[in-house]
């Protein structure tokens, strides 16, 4: 009985262990990394900075859960936001004074996006890499389209407080995330839609015969990957005052798979944590800044990110966490039978 | 003793972290026999046979190859040595040519480059042996499983095989297939290899092994001679007990039945099935006999609304219905135990739990949440009520075994509470013990009131619960038997007759 709640247990043991060893690493480096301070009605600190760095990607990483939960993926959600972004600033630019009017506008073009990758790949069954790489591509060029070609900038203080502002302490993006995660959580966990979600991605034959509707749910998945993604578009363009369709959220999708796959989900489909994918964008967040703060050339930076990360994912993998323990076993007790085994198999070999 | 055995296995244990797998097991395979490993699902016969394959390394024990010692690390080495395995669901490359898989990974080569022709033509030479006579350069995936089947033995075997096992390599073959899978083991064994066979049916057993090796409850039970071995002494050494008869018919009296509670009629779709009539009553089993592709799957989807029907008018529970997807026929009352368990039933990485409320809770609607306590109070009951053997319902299904694993999807349809269950083959792939059990199930649930209409092959098996058989042949319908008529006699004739 015990072994399946561990093995439960497990998958949020090692996202959350390489959080923390980030973490404790940075301490040791770097004293001053726990130190916040509450100035001005809001906290400051280099750990609220990851928590407010990391947050459009744990935006998209919640949305990108959900899609690879349904063995597909979402590679157009950094055009989405180059998209909302662009589409926020060109009403502010041309008058538009009402929030709930702007930040509406850019939300309803991620869901334009969203419906798009949806159709094409729940209802004409493309290829959801292909799929989405479409807009990937055509989505970047809709937001340059929208700007003229230029870098819009803007100013509205009401808008910007998306990027800049804060609420109870928090910078105002990580209040987002926050209320992202709950609806989400809220919606996938308190009703049946998360199962649903997983048995279509775990096999999608036997969910037909149950009478799942995969279209529709495919459908929305990939809506809310893209209002995630609108959102974190505005936050970004909140951020600089202005909307850079070149720039904005450019090879963010990539980081939103990472932060997933960090979070041990499978691109094979079924099981999915939206808390462990959080947990995973944090991670990529909190190296960057261990990076920074080691004095390490910035030019190595790249190198040994992706050097953390194959580590991370190692650990994570049931086959590597096996040799691991065989060679504990073998150090511990070379005479056992299974190791005489295995070393009359290496010189019969040789 | 006769000559030594090409293979031998002596006390072998297997302990998983959870299961102590394999308790002192042995095996003996002589060169030039045919060997059928039996027992019942769980007996340890899988891990037996992957322990002989490298995909397990023993705990204890010893594994003689040619009076040799060895300790295959994988299947490869495992096949290196002279051991190779024909799965049932046929493991090689669907997209490649024939003779790329024959010769994949030891393709003939001319100065460094692989020579196709040569390839080519020493497969067609090859399968030329197998009495097939079939264009290697066209995709596997072009020819039916009982000839892939028949490939994948051909490249084990071309491979210098000594051992041979073929593990359920008859579940997805029609009769004539069998026998010719039987000629060409025949073959095989005079040529001095030793095969062993696993499978579910007693009648192959007697038809064509030499020797029978029984495990139970992960235990080496004996070793036996065919001829010697009575049917009702094998199953006994099978289940440890002599197995109660499957029973005899009995007619379930349908007297109270005025309208049918499913009656279609004339239901058909364009080369897949001829127009079918078929009424199922409350509290009635409905028997779909026939051969393999004869039309009973075909007919259980239309019913259930997985195809759409392109003749014919259904009503159900007095209505007119018409059943554009499964789920309108399940929101209608219905339920589909699919016959691919594998492919159309288990959501593998999900617990049994999740499997179990899965459909229950697709009728109810996305915003009516089962709640936790409620899904595993479900769970819970059908666990104990159908018995399904495990120590946990939040273990993912894959883990357990087909009987356990078709018992879960029973539940899963039984949870949704339909008036009507179709069961296609739902026997199909499971042990003795748990077969008896589903059939028991059946009856038990056609005595609460609950329809049935079950598709199988096993014709002991309609009769022993079907208060009405319907025969199909060649994608229509042939034959209606009743009451008296039932007999597996009656129904073969049925099939055979023109």
């Amino acid at each position: 009985m015990n072994t399946f709640k561990n093995q439960n247990l497990r998958r949020y043991l090692w996202p959350c262990i390489g959080l923390l060893a980030l973490l404790v690493i940075n301490a040791i480096i770097a004293p001053e990394f726990f130190q916040i301070e509450f100035k001005d009605g809001r906290f400051y600190g280099s750990l609220i900075d990851v928590l407010n760095r990391a947050a459009p990607v744990a935006l998209l990483a919640i949305g990108m859960s959900l899609v690879i939960a349904t063995a597909g993926v979402d590679l157009s959600v950094g055009s989405i936001m180059a998209i909302a972004g662009a589409v926020s600033a060109y009403y502010i630019t041309k008058g538009v004074d009402n929030l709930a009017l702007i930040i509406g506008a850019g939300l309803i073009a991620g869901l334009i996006a969203g419906i798009a990758n949806g159709f094409l790949v729940g209802y004409m069954s493309i290829q959801p890499i292909v799929a989405t790489l479409i807009l990937m591509v055509a989505g970047r060029g809709i937001a340059q389209l929208i700007n003229e070609g230029q870098i819009v900038t803007f100013d509205h203080p009401g808008f910007a407080f998306l990027g800049t502002g804060s609420f109870l302490g928090l910078p105002f993006p990580v209040v987002l995330v926050i209320i992202t995660f709950a609806i989400v959580q809220l919606l996938t966990r308190r009703t049946a839609l998360g199962l649903y979600i997983e048995a279509v991605g775990a096999n999608p034959s036997a969910s037909h015969y149950m009478g799942l509707n995969a279209k529709a749910i495919k459908m929305s998945v990939y809506c809310v990957a893209a209002l995630c993604a609108a959102l974190a578009g505005m936050i970004a363009a909140a951020d600089i005052r202005g909307s850079d369709a070149n720039n904005a959220g450019l090879w963010l999708e990539l980081d939103a798979i990472l932060a997933v796959v960090i979070g041990g989900a499978s691109l094979m489909g079924g099981r999915f944590s939206i808390f462990l994918a959080i947990i995973g964008a944090l991670i990529i967040q909190t190296l960057t800044v261990t990076i920074i703060l080691s004095g390490i050339p910035p030019k190595f930076n790249l190198l040994i990110k992706a050097s953390a990360i194959i580590l991370v994912l190692l650990l994570q993998s049931p086959l590597f966490q096996k040799q691991l323990a065989q060679l504990k076993f073998r150090k511990s007790s070379p005479t056992n039978n299974t190791s005489v085994n295995g070393n009359n198999k290496e010189t019969k070999n040789a | 003793m006769s000559p030594t055995p090409v293979l031998q296995l002596k006390g072998i244990h297997k302990i998983f972290p959870s299961v102590h797998a394999l308790k002192g097991v042995n095996f003996s395979l002589r060169a030039g026999e045919i060997h059928a490993l039996l027992g019942e699902n769980g007996a340890g016969k899988s891990t037996l046979i992957k322990v002989m394959t490298g995909v397990y390394q023993r705990d204890d024990g010893d594994i003689l190859l040619d009076g040799q010692p060895i300790f295959p690390k994988n299947t490869g080495d495992a096949q290196a040595l002279g051991v190779s395995t024909v799965y049932q669901e046929v493991n090689l490359l669907p997209n490649l040519t024939v003779a790329q898989n024959i010769y994949l990974g030891r393709e003939p080569r001319r100065f460094g480059l692989i020579n196709w022709g040569k390839v080519n033509r020493d497969a067609q030479t090859l399968l030329k042996g197998y009495d097939l006579d079939i264009d290697v350069t066209l995709p596997l995936s072009s020819y039916s499983i009982a000839v892939q089947q028949l490939i994948a033995i051909a490249r084990g075997v071309d491979m210098s095989a000594k051992v041979l096992i073929l593990d359920e390599p008859t579940a997805s073959l029609d009769t004539d297939e069998v026998q010719s899978l039987f000629r060409i083991m025949r073959d095989l064994r005079a040529r001095g290899i030793g095969i062993v066979f696993v499978t579910h049916f007693l009648d192959q057993v007697y038809a064509v092994c030499d020797r029978i090796t029984v495990l139970r409850s992960a235990q080496f039970v004996g070793e036996f001679e065919t001829a010697t071995l009575s049917r009702a002494e094998l199953i006994g050494h099978m289940l440890g007990k002599e197995l109660a008869a499957l029973g005899e018919h009995k007619p379930q009296t349908n007297s109270e039945c005025g309208d049918a509670l499913l009656d279609a009629q004339g239901i058909g779709r364009n080369a897949t099935l001829s127009p079918t009539d078929i009424q199922v009553c409350k509290g009635e089993v409905v028997g779909l006999a026939g051969l393999l592709g004869s039309g009973r799957t075909e007919l259980c989807r239309l019913v259930f609304g997985v195809d759409k029907k392109h003749s014919g008018s259904v009503t159900f529970n007095g209505k007119a219905v018409n059943f554009n997807s499964p789920r309108d026929a399940i929101t209608a009352g219905m339920g589909l135990c699919p016959e691919d368990r594998k492919h159309d039933g288990i959501l593998g990485q999900l617990s049994i739990r999740e499997n179990m409320i899965l459909a229950r809770q697709i009728k109810q609607g996305w915003w009516k949440f089962i709640s936790r306590k409620e899904q595993e109070e479900i769970a819970n009951h059908y666990v104990k009520e159908l018995s399904i053997a495990t120590s946990d319902i939040e273990k993912p299904i894959e883990q357990l075994s087909g009987g356990n694993q078709q018992k879960v999807i029973l539940a899963r349809w039984l949870a949704a509470n339909p008036s009507l269950l179709i069961l296609d083959e739902p026997t199909r792939g499971i042990d003795i013990g748990a077969h008896a059990e589903i059939i028991r199930l059946i009856r038990k649930l056609c005595d609460q009131g609950l329809a049935l209409v079950v598709a199988s092959s096993e014709l002991e098996e309609l009769v022993a619960f079907s208060s009405k058989v319907i025969v199909l042949r060649d994608r229509q319908k042939v034959a209606e038997l009743e009451d008296g008529d039932i007999n597996p006699q009656r129904i073969m004739q049925a099939i055979a007759s023109n």
